[in-house]
């Protein structure tokens, strides 16, 4: 029987089955080798101690790569830190990295940005690695046909210590993705994502590693096939993958850790031969979805299950429960603090805030389609609308375009890269009560603030609900 | 036991952002589902079942669909263990919360959905208390006894209390023959 893609990675980075395993319990763990591991300032303190604690050395420095991003100040950076915890936590990193001779991108470097944007921008990530860091968006690097995933703190310390991680082997699953949207470019791939995790349910995912497949997936830009696997976790699963191509090829070339001229080549020799699913390979379970006639995607609820077709209304509990006792009570609660009357039209629903931002959607091509829809409009009076970039690299390619202009003449705050307004672990936050249109991965309750009130949408769609101060079908526009 | 009746508990719900801040393991226990607990001016929520004070010093919650789901938050794992909860039964995890969980010596079981109907039931209209077993790997409550399932390398962990890098370290030999083997070098190489 053939191997999937996922089957080939994992396969190539077992150092060690555990004795359980070979003593035939089939669920038994495995010591996989991790090629490369990204480091932020929120999950890595902790780990940092107990090495020092315990005397341990960080077995391989030089495969780790840290940045603060989480509670960075998007704001100007020649201010000081006003957040003396956040501080603290900044400092903090900054003084592990050093004392454990680790790479650092702060607040001050041209490179610092959100670790899932620097990875990819650095050619740190590579095709066929394992790539770990302690967020669980990790799964954004799987775009390269790396297995990535997010570990919690305790595995930060172990990957430090040990450059491995144990790991018991998910299941695989194969997301076929058939059509080609009509309405082309109003249909990105941040509307397939939510298509796909409306489908399979926040759960649907868990205990897999999910490959998505498709024409639609080959003609996508690398980052756009970030921003599908970057949320795959929104569907449960590990890890997403996309077989590299001559997409992923053309777009290692040049960075700074990736390898250079006749290396590169050997290895896109070997990569081009070796990392795709074989034809005969056999998936655990396999889903199929076709997105000729896809709309913009839109959420209402407090999950990223919870989407609904910009043409469509606002959903009563007995629709999305279709007889699930749990998820109507879910539903219920979902409408209630989203204050939300089921029946309304999604393009009624006004926002106070628009946030353009984050791992998912932060990267130079979210933010010039975005800017192609704002170009010459202002944004609405009753809005207030932000663009933070994914990386200082991001804003600085978008400011030698012009976009910084064309987004400040509209009306919008162009900020300093960091995770910004996706968490609210920093001073961007939504108010009590303030409903948000925003380009980022999750909209639980108070995930953007205490009380606060988000739809997740792609970037043309948040530009557009900044113009009008209302969702509008931005295909309407294009 | 705590009856969470709760589908996708999330890990901002468990322990909120603002608390992330902290360059410690523990002292998360007070911040447990915050946002849930507590309104905009710090005063106790009275329809979240934590506050009921009948439910105070339990060590188990019960709960169900994907607990743990979003975020890989090790900070969950400590604020619920914090809290002094030691386990955790549900009809399914998140997987990096799953994982977490047995870092810090906390116990996730996950049960059939028909278990999990019996436990509500049971812990709505009365107030047993259950006792578990990790060794025999059996929830004895209301003259039941139900089985339930744990990989035998996590449960060594829990019940030995293994330091797993010091564990892991002991491969050393195997680590190093791996990363002398062409797979990792020509990978890594690139960066040293």
């Amino acid at each position: 029987m053939g191997k999937t893609l996922f089957d080939k990675v994992w396969d190539s980075h077992v150092v060690i089955d555990d004795e359980s395993k070979n003593a035939g319990d089939a669920n038994g763990p495995s010591l996989m080798y991790v090629d490369r591991h990204l480091v932020h300032e929120v999950t890595s303190p902790q780990a940092f101690a107990s090495l020092k604690q315990t005397g341990r050395q960080v077995r391989h420095p030089e495969l780790t790569i840290a940045t603060t991003d989480h509670n960075v100040s998007t704001e100007n950076r020649t201010l000081p830190i006003v957040d003396s915890v956040s501080k603290m936590q900044l400092e903090t990193l900054a003084r592990n990295c050093r004392e454990f001779g680790i790479t650092i991108y702060d607040i001050n470097s041209p490179e610092q940005g959100i670790v899932h944007v620097i990875g990819p921008e650095l050619g740190f990530t590579l095709p066929g690695t394992t790539i770990v860091c302690g967020d669980s968006h990790t799964s954004t690097h799987g775009a390269f046909g790396a297995l990535a995933f997010g570990i919690g703190t305790s595995e930060v310390e172990h990957v430090l210590a040990t450059q491995c991680i144990w790991m018991y082997k998910p299941k695989s699953f194969l997301i076929n993705i058939e059509g080609n949207p009509r309405k082309n470019h109003a249909i990105t791939s941040k509307d397939i994502i939510l298509k796909i995790i409306r489908k399979i349910g926040t759960d649907g995912g868990t205990g897999t590693v999910i490959e998505y497949r498709g024409d639609m997936i080959s003609r996508l830009s690398m980052e756009q096939r970030m921003t599908i696997c970057n949320m795959s976790i929104e569907g449960g699963a590990r890890a997403g993958l996309i077989a590299p191509d001559e997409t992923t090829f053309n777009y290692l070339k040049g960075r700074r850790y990736a390898p250079k001229e006749s290396e590169l080549e050997r290895l896109v020799k070997f990569w081009r031969a070796n990392l795709k699913s074989d034809s005969n390979a056999k998936f655990d379970r396999v889903e199929t979805i076709n997105v000729t006639d896809l709309a913009p995607q839109v959420t209402w609820g407090t999950n990223p299950s919870m989407v609904a077709d910009i043409t469509d209304s606002i959903p009563s509990p007995e629709e999305f429960a279709q007889g699930d006792e749990n998820k109507m009570k879910l539903a219920v609660r979902a409408l209630e603090y989203m204050n939300l009357e089921p029946g309304t039209p999604l393009t009624d629903l006004h926002v106070d805030r628009v946030f353009i931002g984050s791992c998912t959607n932060s990267r130079l091509e979210d933010l010039i389609e975005a800017s192609l829809v704002v170009k010459g409009r202002k944004v609405s009076a009753e809005v207030r609308a932000m663009v933070v970039p994914g990386s200082q690299k991001v804003k600085s390619d978008a400011e030698k375009l012009g976009l910084d202009t064309v987004f400040k003449d509209s009306g919008f705050e162009w900020r300093e890269s960091g995770c910004s307004m996706c968490l609210g672990m920093n001073p961007d936050i939504l108010l009590p009560g303030e409903r948000c249109a925003s380009t980022s991965n999750r909209n639980f309750e108070g995930r953007q603030g205490a009380g606060g009130r988000t739809h997740l949408v792609s970037p043309i769609m948040a530009a557009a609900c900044a113009i009008e101060g209302h969702f509008v079908d931005v295909r309407d526009w294009l | 036991m705590i009856p969470l009746d709760m589908t996708n508990v999330d890990t901002d719900q468990i322990i909120p952002k603002q608390f992330l801040k902290l360059i410690e393991k523990s002292g998360y226990g007070g911040f447990l589902f915050y946002d849930r607990r507590f309104d905009h001016d710090g005063k106790p929520k009275n329809d979240f079942i934590l506050n009921d004070p009948k439910f105070e010093q339990r060590q188990i919650l019960l709960t169900r669909d994907n607990f743990g789901c979003g975020s890989s938050r090790e900070h969950a794992v400590w604020a619920l263990f914090d809290y002094g909860i030691r386990v955790v039964i549900a009809s399914s995890f998140a997987d990096i919360f799953y994982n977490n969980c047995f870092k810090r010596g906390l116990l996730p079981i996950y049960l059939s959905q028909n278990d999990i109907e019996f436990l509500f039931s049971v812990v709505n209209n009365s107030d047993m208390s259950a006792e578990i077993s990790l060794q025999k790997q059996i929830i004895s409550i209301a003259g039941k006894k139900i089985n339930f399932n744990i990989d035998s390398t996590r449960k060594k962990m829990l019940l030995e209390g293994i330091d797993e890098i010091g564990y892991t370290l002991g491969f050393e030999d195997q680590i190093l023959n791996y990363e002398k083997s062409f797979k990792a070098a020509d990978y890594n190489k690139y960066l040293v």
